[in-house]
């Protein structure tokens, strides 16, 4: 189908993307590789679209201190091209090839994969267990917020109407530090059935397991992370790991009903963990 | 009524104004309004490939672009990738390996594997098979498409 009619405004700052935005409601457009489907479907039909595409300084990765900042709108492709997202962000580096396609890597950003939350993205789950922050703006002011208070529903995030998503923090790899990833996918660059990140230090004292595709929205298992790092990298530890996905909420949708779900997740949790440990 | 706004693109090398609707995808515009049919409208959610054209030097999804999008901007479509000559070895090798049949992904599949080819892409079936995986074909399986993009890199002609 073709999308619903709406008013497009495309500004050149940032200042008069956030004014649009404060004076009414407004979908940002970011690269428009997941909403413009969604406008296609009719499953959204914002009255006002914002396209950020105009807006020069919102890209760009930039190394600083323990942080590696990366502006919203820089795209999927210029990630996987870096060097400082390969050097200190492996594990963003790593899941890239299996995000969708090149021609949709060379729209897609990470803020607006960020921003729209889709529960099957990958990028959200990546943010939880890499312990990112997400940077939003306003005409009021900006403020940091973890990853882990973003995510808070299906498209639902913490971000108010008037914000933009400006920039993502993520916390430079650290030496030791393990990283592991797997989807499940019906072909290759579909949405994932089920998806798995996991960051590990390198005592496994602190691990982090994220997962996606699989809810309402990406999330962190903590009762899995606690029994990951709990087994001091025993076999066994994964089983309990495995058993410990009960605390999860799985939601099925018309591939796969949530048991299939729990049980992908588990094999994706597995394969994910394998690369932590090799 | 839809709104409307006066866009500038050059398409092919050619100017071309025009006033469009904000919610007109840049095939539509394309195909309706330029009269160029070579890019295809497949799923419209840019899960098919077929509607992959170069916008401002990149390949991208036709179908997730709107026109407005594009103001000011250029774009080539299969029919300048064929006018301009840059596709000539490619339009080729696929001609000779049976590369298509009723031809509705082509378009698509020339601009993803043109993409392949220009950036150093080397005659490995499996990386071009990850490069094109997001251009589907229900005719060929792929092989005979896999065949005359590693015969172009094989030539080393260029596409």
């Amino acid at each position: 189908m073709k999308a619903p009619d709406f008013e497009y405004h495309r500004p050149e700052t940032l200042e008069a993307a956030l004014a649009l935005l404060a004076s009414q409601e407004a979908s940002p457009l970011a690269g428009g590789q997941s909403l413009m489907p969604m406008m296609n479907f009719r499953i959204a039909a914002p009255e006002v679209l914002v396209d950020l595409n105009a807006i020069k300084d919102l890209a760009g990765v930039e190394l600083s201190g323990a942080w590696l900042r990366i502006g919203a709108m820089t795209r999927y492709q210029t990630l996987e091209v870096s060097d400082d997202i390969k050097t200190h962000a492996p594990l963003i580096a790593r899941a890239l090839p299996q995000i969708a396609h090149p021609a949709i890597r060379n729209r897609g950003t990470i803020g607006g994969s960020c921003a729209l939350a889709d529960p099957a993205a990958e990028m959200p789950a990546l943010l939880l267990a890499l312990g990112a922050e997400i940077e939003l703006q306003s005409q009021g002011g900006s403020r940091r917020i973890a990853a882990d208070d973003f995510f808070l529903g299906l498209y639902e995030t913490a971000r108010e109407d008037d914000e933009l998503v400006v920039a993502i923090h993520i916390p430079v790899h650290a030496d030791g530090q393990s990283i592991g990833f797997h989807e499940i996918t019906r072909r290759h660059g579909d949405y994932a059935m089920a998806g798995c990140a996991a960051v590990a230090s390198a005592d496994l004292a602190k691990v982090r397991i994220a997962f996606f595709g699989i809810s309402d929205r990406a999330l962190r298992a903590t009762a899995a992370e606690a029994a990951l790092s709990a087994g001091a990298g025993e076999e066994a530890a994964v089983t309990n790991a495995i058993a410990a996905l009960g605390e999860i909420d799985f939601a099925g949708d018309i591939h796969a009903g949530a048991a299939t779900k729990q049980h992908l997740a588990g094999v994706a949790l597995k394969r994910a963990w394998a690369e932590v440990m090799a | 009524m839809s709104r409307s706004q006066l866009i500038s693109i050059t398409v092919n090398g050619e100017h071309v104004s025009a006033t469009v609707p904000v919610r007109k995808n840049l095939v539509d515009f394309l195909r309706e309004d330029v009269g160029l049919t070579g890019s295809h409208i497949g799923c419209e959610h840019g899960v098919c490939g077929a509607c992959t054209l170069e916008v401002n030097g990149e390949m991208v999804r036709g179908c997730l672009m709107l026109a407005v999008q594009v103001d000011g901007g250029t774009v080539t479509t299969v029919e300048g990738f064929a006018d301009s000559g840059r596709s000539s070895a490619l339009r080729a090798a696929f001609a000779n390996r049976n590369a298509l049949q009723c031809g509705y992904c082509t378009p698509g599949m020339l601009a993803s594997a043109l993409e392949y080819i220009e950036s150093g892409g080397a005659a490995d079936r499996d990386a071009i098979r990850e490069h094109l995986s997001g251009n589907y074909c229900r005719c060929t399986g792929y092989q005979s498409i896999v065949d005359a993009v590693c015969d172009v890199i094989e030539e080393g002609t260029g596409a």
